[in-house]
């Protein structure tokens, strides 16, 4: 525990260290304030809640998750650091899920600096804030479950891109399994219970389901055991192959 | 407190590390010497528990490396062949970060940063970025991260790679004061610096030992460039010339 909190801590003070920190949360903050004004018709709705916020954030973490998860282990291969990290007294556990629950907390901590949204909402009229605080909770999952796939697969490269590809097609994947650009066809060739069960799987659905007020077990479920699968995979890539 | 046996190690069809063995004991430094790609670095990243062997066993202070990795590695200084660290960070932020990896605090760890610091001479640059430090700069930064919990033994892949005379100079003569107390390994591939520091070589190619001895037996063979390509090509010419 103690182990996991000292990596955690180096790798959040690292987005710090950088200027990547304030680009990520510069660009985040950009993109989830203009465009549910812009695309999501946040006026026009004359609704006082974040129904179009929230539903423009599978599709914005398609792109900055994969940003974010890339360089997690890829550039500990890169750099060589990979030999200091597992020759030190941690565990694999330990390092997998500090460096994890770091980008995760950098993941959360831009998420809440949306809160301008919130009070704008807020002051418009009188928005359900017990659903809005369920969308936060439902968009840091899928942050979280997203980040973990993003960490396993970036703990397969040394190269950066190449895990930024990998994540962001394993996302897009996941967010259209679902639309209709992978339900429709599959409606017509498949049982209906296999389209229940992709669309289910979707990252797109699970947070539908969370934005209308509701994290239940189902979603929690869900995201638990994509973190962990994800995680308990990440752990076992590393230890079948540390060295290149 | 060094232990190893019969190590290999198979990448493919390559067989890197063929049937290592050796112990070192508490005051003794040993010199691993070797052509490039002899496995002097595989056989480290073995004894360290980073890459696991294909078969054999090594073992630190009586911890097997595979079984009681944690033992090991808390026994265990270990600079790795080309000193990584993590470049965002300073020298300072660093040497903190191993220090509570390692379990130190309060004014132990202060005490141990601020003697390492001298040790290596880094005052200069502890608040630079470490990217943007020097090659030899980065190597004493690595140095000083692998001897900051004072360990038992220390494996130290090409400690001196990349550092001008005077800095080679220095690093030797720490090696030199601190190997009273421990068992030390490094790996080079400047005969003189086994000469200088080691009081024990081992010489290896294509993965086995070849030579087993003190320095000073290698020295009275003959010039030792010459003695080192005789006993790793197996040239009786070289040892001629």
């Amino acid at each position: 525990m103690k182990h996991t909190l000292v990596l955690f801590k180096r790798e959040l003070s690292g987005y710090f260290a950088t200027p990547v920190a304030y680009v990520f949360i510069f660009f985040y903050l950009v993109a989830m304030g203009a465009l549910p004004f812009g695309l999501g018709g946040f006026y026009e709705r004359e609704q006082a809640d974040l129904q179009p916020f929230f539903a423009f954030h599978p599709w914005l973490y398609l792109f900055l998750i994969p940003a974010l998860s890339m360089r997690l282990w890829a550039e500990e291969r890169k750099s060589g650091t990979i030999e200091l990290l597992m020759t030190l007294p941690v565990t694999m556990g330990q390092a997998v899920m500090g460096k994890f629950l770091a980008a995760w907390a950098f993941a959360g901590i831009a998420l809440a600096l949306t809160f301008p949204m919130w009070m704008t909402a807020n002051y418009l009229g009188n928005p359900d804030n017990g659903v809005i605080f369920a969308s936060y909770i439902g968009s840091l999952l899928l942050a979280g479950g997203y980040l973990a796939v993003g960490s396993f697969l970036s703990a397969l490269t040394k190269n950066q891109v190449i895990a930024f590809v990998l994540t962001f097609v394993f996302g897009l994947v996941l967010v259209l399994a679902g639309t209709p650009v992978v339900l429709d066809p599959l409606a017509s060739a498949a049982p209906s219970s296999l389209v229940d069960a992709v669309r289910s799987f979707s990252f797109l659905s699970q947070m539908n389901t969370i934005t209308s007020g509701l994290v239940d077990m189902r979603a929690l479920t869900y995201f638990g055991s994509l973190i962990g699968a994800s995680l308990l995979a990440n752990a076992i890539v590393l230890d079948l192959k540390k060295a290149d | 407190m060094i232990e190893i046996h019969d190590l290999c190690k198979d990448f493919g069809p390559l067989r890197a590390v063929d049937r290592i063995s050796f112990r070192v004991q508490k005051g003794e430094v040993l010199g691993f010497l070797g052509p490039n790609g002899a496995g002097k670095s595989t056989t480290m990243k073995m004894l360290t528990g980073f890459l696991a062997p294909t078969s054999g066993r090594a073992a630190i202070c009586g911890h097997d490396v595979a079984t009681a990795p944690l033992e090991a590695k808390r026994a265990l200084g270990y600079l790795p062949e080309g000193a990584p660290a993590y470049g965002d960070m300073t020298p300072a932020a660093f040497l903190d970060f191993i220090a509570d990896i390692r379990g130190l605090a309060g004014a132990d760890k202060a005490q141990r940063i601020a003697s390492v610091v001298k040790k290596v001479n880094l005052e200069a640059v502890l608040h630079q970025r470490i990217e943007t430090l020097s090659k030899g700069f980065k190597r004493r930064v690595g140095l000083a991260q692998a001897i900051l919990h004072d360990p038992q033994v220390l494996v130290l892949d090409e400690p001196t790679d990349g550092l001008d005379p005077n800095q080679k100079h220095e690093v030797r003569s720490l090696i030199k004061e601190m190997a009273p107390g421990k068992a030390i390994v490094l790996s080079t591939h400047i005969l003189e610096e086994v000469e200088a520091v080691c009081t024990r070589a081992i010489i290896i190619a294509q993965g086995r030992v070849l030579y087993d001895g003190t320095p000073a037996e290698l020295a009275a063979r003959g010039p030792l460039d010459s003695v080192f390509r005789s006993i790793t090509t197996g040239d009786k010419f070289a040892q001629a010339s």
